[in-house]
C-alpha cells in the first residue's frame, strides 16, 4: 500500500470510527462506512490538511469512495 | 379547560458528587464536596485553579468513537443522564406513542469547549475560514434535546431553554405546562452544562464571580458563610421524566412526586448583579406559590439558588423572609451548590432532583462548609448547616436565578399521604 493510501485510510478509520479492514478501495463513505453529509465534508477537509492540497467543492462531490480519494490525492501530489 | 396533573416518574443525574442517582444521593446525604483541582487543562495562569468536575467519566463507556467526536461534553452529559431517567421511568419504548413524548432541555451556554477549540484553530490559521462541519451542530445548546430525541425517536415538542443558570428550571416549567395543557403525555426534561474550560473559567474569573480559594477547594463553596467569596464552577447533567398523572397511573409507573407549579420572573435590574432587595426573587416565589395553589405555610423546604456569592445569598434569604414571613423560620433552607458547585444551566434540574430525593428519604441534605455566621443573615433561619436534618416533606420548592436577571422556581409535592 502506498504511503498516501495508508494515510488516507488512517484518517477514515479515525473520523468514521470504522475498522481498518472495512476501509477497502471500493468502499463508499456513505453507503458502506456510515458517513453522513457532515462526515463527508470533514473527511475532505482532513485530506486537504494532511496532504496540504485544496479540493474544490465541485471535485469533492466526485470523491465518494476510498479509492477515489486515494487516486485524487495521488494525482494532486504528482 | 381543566389542567392535567403532572408527576415525576424517572430521574437521572451525572454530577460532580455522583455519576448516577444513587451515588448522587449518597454524596448529598454525606455532605460530600465535588471540588478539586482542575484536571482538564493547565491552570497555571488562571486565578481560580479548581472546579467541580465530573469524575471517573469516560465517554467511550457510553458512546462509540464516532459519537464521541460528534458530541460536546454537555451533550454527552445530556444523553447519559436522560438515559438513566428513561430507564428508571420504566417507559416501554416499544409501546409508548412517541409523537406524545417531547424533550425540553436547558443549557446555559452549550458546547463552550467546542466553540473555544474551533475558534483557537481558526485564529492560528491564515484567516481562511476552515471550520469543522461539526462546529455549529456540536456547539448549539439545542443539540442536547435534539440528540435525545434522535436516540429514542421522541417526536413531540423539542427545544432548548436558555436562561443562564435558570435554564433547566425554565425547561421543567415549560415541560410542566405543555403536559398540563395536553400537548404531550411525557416530556424528558432537565439540563446539562460543561463549562469547565479555559474560556469558561477565564470568563467567569474576569467577572469576579468565582471563588479563588485555591488553598482549599473543598471548602470554597460556602453559601451563607461570612467568608464566602464566589461560586465554584460545576458541570454535569440532570434529567427528569415528567408525565401526565393518569398516563403514569395507567402504566403502573412509580411516582416520585407531583410537580405542582412553577414561577418565573425577571429582576429587570442588571446584567449580572442580583437586585439588592431580591425584588425579582420575591416575585418568582410568589408566582410559584400562586401557580401551585399553595399558601406560604405549606412549604417545608427551599433548595436555594445559594451560589456562595456575597450579594446573591443575602438577597435570596431576604426575599424568603419577605415572602414567607414568620413561617420562613420553620422552613428547611439549604444549598446543594455547597457540595456540587454551580452547574449553571443544569443547576435547576440537579437541585430539583435533590429536593425530590430529600422528600423521598425524609432527609434534607446539608449546606456544607459553614463556619462563620454572616451578620447580614437572620440567625433564626434554619439553613440546614453542615449536617443533614430529618424532616417529613410534603412540599419542596427549588429556586434558580440566572445572569440576565432570570428567576425560576419550581414546586413539588409528595403524593404519599
Amino acid at each position: 500500500m502506498s504511503d498516501i493510501a495508508s494515510r488516507v485510510k488512517a484518517i477514515i478509520v479515525d473520523k468514521l470510527g470504522v475498522d481498518e479492514n472495512e476501509v477497502v478501495t471500493e468502499a463508499s463513505f456513505t453507503n458502506d462506512l456510515g458517513a453522513d453529509s457532515l462526515d463527508t465534508v470533514e473527511l475532505i477537509m482532513e485530506f486537504e490538511k494532511e496532504f496540504d492540497i485544496q479540493i474544490p467543492d465541485d471535485q469533492a462531490e466526485n470523491i465518494s469512495t476510498v479509492g477515489q480519494a486515494i487516486s485524487y490525492i495521488e494525482e494532486a501530489k504528482k | 379547560m381543566e389542567l392535567k396533573r403532572v408527576v415525576v416518574t424517572g430521574m437521572g443525574a451525572l454530577t460532580p458528587i455522583g455519576n448516577n442517582i444513587s451515588e448522587y444521593w449518597e454524596g448529598l446525604k454525606h455532605g460530600k464536596s465535588g471540588a478539586a483541582p482542575i484536571t482538564y487543562f493547565d491552570t497555571e495562569l488562571f486565578k481560580t485553579k479548581f472546579a467541580c468536575e465530573i469524575k471517573n467519566f469516560n465517554a467511550n463507556d457510553y458512546f462509540d468513537r464516532k459519537e464521541v467526536r460528534r458530541l460536546d461534553r454537555f451533550a454527552q452529559y445530556a444523553l447519559v443522564s436522560s438515559d438513566e431517567a428513561i430507564l428508571d421511568s420504566g417507559i416501554d419504548l416499544n409501546v409508548v406513542d412517541k409523537y406524545r413524548v417531547g424533550v425540553i432541555w436547558g443549557a446555559g451556554i452549550g458546547g463552550l469547549e467546542t466553540f473555544q477549540n474551533e475558534v483557537i484553530d481558526f485564529a492560528k490559521g491564515d484567516g481562511t475560514p476552515r471550520f469543522n462541519p461539526f462546529f455549529i451542530p456540536k456547539m448549539i445548546a439545542d443539540i442536547a434535546p435534539g440528540n435525545i430525541s434522535i436516540k429514542h425517536g421522541f417526536m413531540g415538542p423539542n427545544y432548548a431553554t436558555v436562561s443562564a443558570c435558570a435554564s433547566s428550571a425554565n425547561a421543567m416549567i415549560d415541560a410542566l405546562n405543555y403536559i398540563r395543557l395536553g400537548y404531550s403525555d411525557i416530556i424528558v426534561t432537565g439540563g446539562s452544562e460543561a463549562a469547565v474550560t479555559k474560556a469558561g473559567m477565564g470568563g467567569f474569573n474576569s467577572m469576579h464571580a468565582l471563588s479563588t480559594k485555591n488553598d482549599d477547594p473543598q471548602k470554597a463553596s460556602r453559601p451563607f458563610d461570612a467568608n464566602r467569596d464566589g461560586f465554584v464552577l460545576g458541570e454535569g447533567g440532570g434529567a427528569l421524566i415528567l408525565e401526565e398523572y393518569e398516563h403514569a397511573k395507567a402504566r403502573g409507573a412509580k411516582i416520585y412526586a407531583e410537580v405542582i407549579g412553577g414561577g418565573m420572573s425577571s429582576d429587570a435590574y442588571h446584567m449580572t448583579a442580583p437586585h439588592p432587595e431580591g425584588k425579582g426573587v420575591v416575585a418568582v416565589m410568589k408566582n410559584c406559590l400562586h401557580n401551585s395553589g399553595l399558601n406560604p405555610e405549606d412549604v417545608d423546604t427551599i433548595n436555594t439558588h445559594g451560589t456562595s456569592t456575597p450579594l446573591g445569598d443575602v438577597a435570596e434569604l431576604k426575599a424568603i423572609k419577605q415572602v414567607f414571613g414568620e413561617h420562613a423560620k420553620t422552613i428547611n433552607i439549604n444549598s446543594t451548590k455547597s457540595m456540587t458547585g454551580h452547574l449553571l444551566g443544569a443547576a435547576g434540574a440537579v437541585e430539583a432532583i435533590a429536593s425530590i430525593l430529600a422528600m423521598q428519604h425524609s432527609l434534607v441534605p446539608p449546606t456544607i462548609n459553614h463556619e462563620t455566621a454572616d451578620e447580614n443573615i437572620d440567625s433564626e433561619l434554619n439553613l440546614t448547616l453542615n449536617k443533614p436534618q430529618e424532616r417529613k416533606i410534603k412540599v419542596a420548592m427549588s429556586n434558580t436565578f440566572g445572569f440576565g436577571g432570570h428567576n425560576a422556581c419550581v414546586a413539588f409535592k409528595s403524593l404519599d399521604e
